[in-house]
């Protein structure tokens, strides 16, 4: 007999959540607790050697944050999650399992700038080799791949929107060379595109976004889909040798399908210690239990939005795959039918001047550096975050002078457009 | 039957029913996994019988260690084997020799013989392939939900203590939750 597997809607509300065992608490309590007592000293040698499921000290799980975990696994299609403190910790957390000093990873040059400092500097001094493929030529990402390698690196939809990855053909690539495929899924969420059903191995998540979707608290997610074979050439010993942390035990051959979450857990986040805070987990849990009603009503207000700025005689243009005629049309088509997300860049035939205008004297819209909330967010990154970069540096990166950047929230799309009336007759 | 996916009430009901598990191939090193299996169902109230040859006469937690399925002399509800594939159809073939006969044979992840599997289903056990009982104990109790993993269940009831700390009960009522179809996938393929 083949059970019914419930839809979307039902496990954002319930999977990973049940009536507290002991209190029958409806909504998941919060565990504000550091640590957790042992039964007995054969108790806490089990649990200290993995050989029993509980917990001991929230840096390495804590049981509110565990309910999320599985929440974003079961929404992704995923064997296990990891949530840590933020996006930005899942990736070194992530990379920390696959890589050893000397070793290459190929991304996409597309990214958020954020995971594109990341890679460039911090990874770099880990000796963590970044090696840079252009999502609008997967040749490129096969051209990148060298011996060294050890992942593979894209955004579904790529930050600041407007390109959306090949995920079946980057998978395709990744097979090949025989590596994991890492997808970074923040601004499509599983919602509008889950990337584990085109390849990937690993998802990727900063729950500060739209999975929270408030706006209140930063986190981040890994999400194992248990569909790479760590053990078929020994190329990752965190999960294919015997750990000497763990007196000899082998995770992939003990966790199998779920061993990439454990490994980041019991050797990434215990010794690396990005734990991520319990009353952070509920707030974002709350958040996960209303994310396909939130992220439908975004697409649909930055579908109108985009329709009207596309109209508008001060713009130029608008980079949103939503729109028909755009050159990622295709492809959000196939990923993200449901919507390309609600953050997208358009370019206003003023300029610099225009943009800085346009921030000054919008009032519904928040001038601030984040995306994925309720509010409707606008930046400018020529004059805030690539302000630091020459003008090259600048137009590469997608941030020329004219470049606006917004974040479609959950207001009455009348009043956000309303709103961008009266900034445009300035800029 | 279908061994390519088993319905949560089908382990349920023979994690619920069993009481008595020969484990086949079980190594006396703490760091396998056959070790942590065999340590974690007999945490959980099964009399648990360690069947290794190399290990016959002595003790492993406590326990008795046999030479075979045959020396054990007291029934045995379920036979899990610890073997690679090739060598599940003997002993399975010295489980259906027990008198009485085991009610199941449990083949640990990564072990399958479709051909020992319709040997001990034409004779009334009840079979379970590629899976571990630990596993399948933690994800029906829900606590693997613990380590954050997708325990594909769903409840709106309240889940019941198991004894001792940090122990969930398997005694509860569950529906089907979130598929791992890829990963299902892959591991069919041969990953």
């Amino acid at each position: 007999m083949t059970e019914r597997v419930p839809g979307f809607s039902t496990l954002a509300i319930h999977a990973g959540a049940q009536p507290d065992p002991t209190t029958g608490a409806r909504a998941t309590p919060i565990y504000q607790t550091t640590s957790f007592v042992f039964d007995d000293v054969d108790h806490a040698a089990s649990l200290f050697g993995l050989q029993t499921f509980g917990n001991i000290y929230t840096r390495i799980g804590n049981p509110t944050t565990a309910v999320l975990e599985e929440r974003v696994a079961a929404l992704e299609g995923g064997t296990a999650g990891l949530a840590v403190a933020s996006g930005h910790a899942a990736q070194v957390l992530a990379m920390q399992s696959l890589m050893t000093p000397g070793d290459e990873f190929v991304a996409s040059k597309n990214l958020y700038g954020g995971s594109i400092n990341q890679f460039n500097h911090a990874f770099k001094s880990f000796g963590w080799n970044v090696v840079w493929a252009d999502p609008s030529d997967i040749g490129t990402f096969e051209r990148a791949v060298t011996p060294k390698t050890k992942a593979i690196f894209a955004e579904s939809i790529a930050n600041p929107g407007g390109v959306i990855t090949d995920i079946e053909a980057v998978s395709a690539v990744a097979k090949r060379a025989g590596v994991p495929l890492i997808i970074d899924n923040t601004l499509a969420t599983p919602y509008l595109c889950k990337p584990i059903d085109y390849g990937a191995d690993i998802v990727i998540h900063s729950l500060t976004k739209f999975l929270g979707g408030h706006g209140n608290s930063i986190g981040g997610m890994i999400v194992d889909a248990g569909t790479f074979n760590w053990s078929r050439e020994g190329r990752y010993p965190m999960l294919s040798a015997p750990r000497p942390e763990y007196n000899g035990i082998v995770l992939h051959e003990t966790f199998g399908n779920f061993a990439f979450a454990i490994a980041c857990r019991v050797l990434g986040l215990r010794d690396l210690g990005a734990a991520l805070s319990p009353f952070n987990s509920f707030l974002i849990l709350t958040g996960t239990e209303t994310l396909p009603l939130r992220m439908q009503r975004h697409v649909d207000n930055t579908k109108i939005v985009t329709e009207y700025l596309a109209k508008h005689s001060k713009v130029a243009w608008v980079s949103y795959p939503g729109l028909p005629g755009d050159r990622y049309h295709a492809l959000a088509e196939k990923y993200c039918p449901k919507g390309a997300g609600s953050v997208f860049t358009f370019g206003l035939k003023g300029g610099y001047d225009a943009g800085v205008k346009l921030v000054s004297n919008v009032k519904l819209f928040s001038h601030l550096a984040n995306f994925g909330d309720t509010r409707s967010l606008i930046i400018h990154p020529a004059s805030t975050t690539h302000r630091q970069l020459t003008d090259e540096q600048r137009v590469q990166a997608g941030a020329g002078p004219d470049v606006v950047r917004l974040s479609i929230g959950l207001e009455d799309p009348a009043d956000i457009i309303a709103d961008l009336e009266e900034g445009l007759a300035t800029a | 039957m279908n061994h390519d996916t088993y319905a949560d009430t089908y382990i349920r009901g023979i994690l619920n029913t069993v009481k008595t598990i020969a484990m086949v191939g079980v190594s006396p090193k703490e760091n396998r996994p056959s070790y942590f299996a065999f340590k974690y169902l007999l945490e959980r109230g099964y009399a648990m019988i360690p069947v290794n040859p190399g290990q016959a006469g002595k003790e492993l937690l406590g326990r008795k260690v046999y030479a075979r399925l045959a020396d054990i002399p007291e029934p045995v509800d379920m036979v899990d084997i610890f073997r690679a594939s090739q060598h599940v159809p003997p002993v399975v073939e010295e489980a259906l020799a027990l008198q009485p006969h085991p009610q199941v044979i449990w083949m640990q992840l990564g072990i399958r013989s479709d051909e020992a599997a319709a040997k001990a289903e034409a004779a009334g056990l009840k079979v379970v392939m590629n899976r571990c009982p630990k596993i399948e104990y933690g994800r029906l109790s829900s606590e693997i939900s613990w380590m954050g993993v997708n325990s594909r269940t769903l409840s709106s009831k309240r889940a019941p203590p198991g004894k001792g700390l940090q122990r969930m009960s398997l005694n509860r009522a569950t529906m089907s939750g979130g598929s791992v179809e890829a990963s299902d996938r892959a591991q069919k393929d041969g990953g």
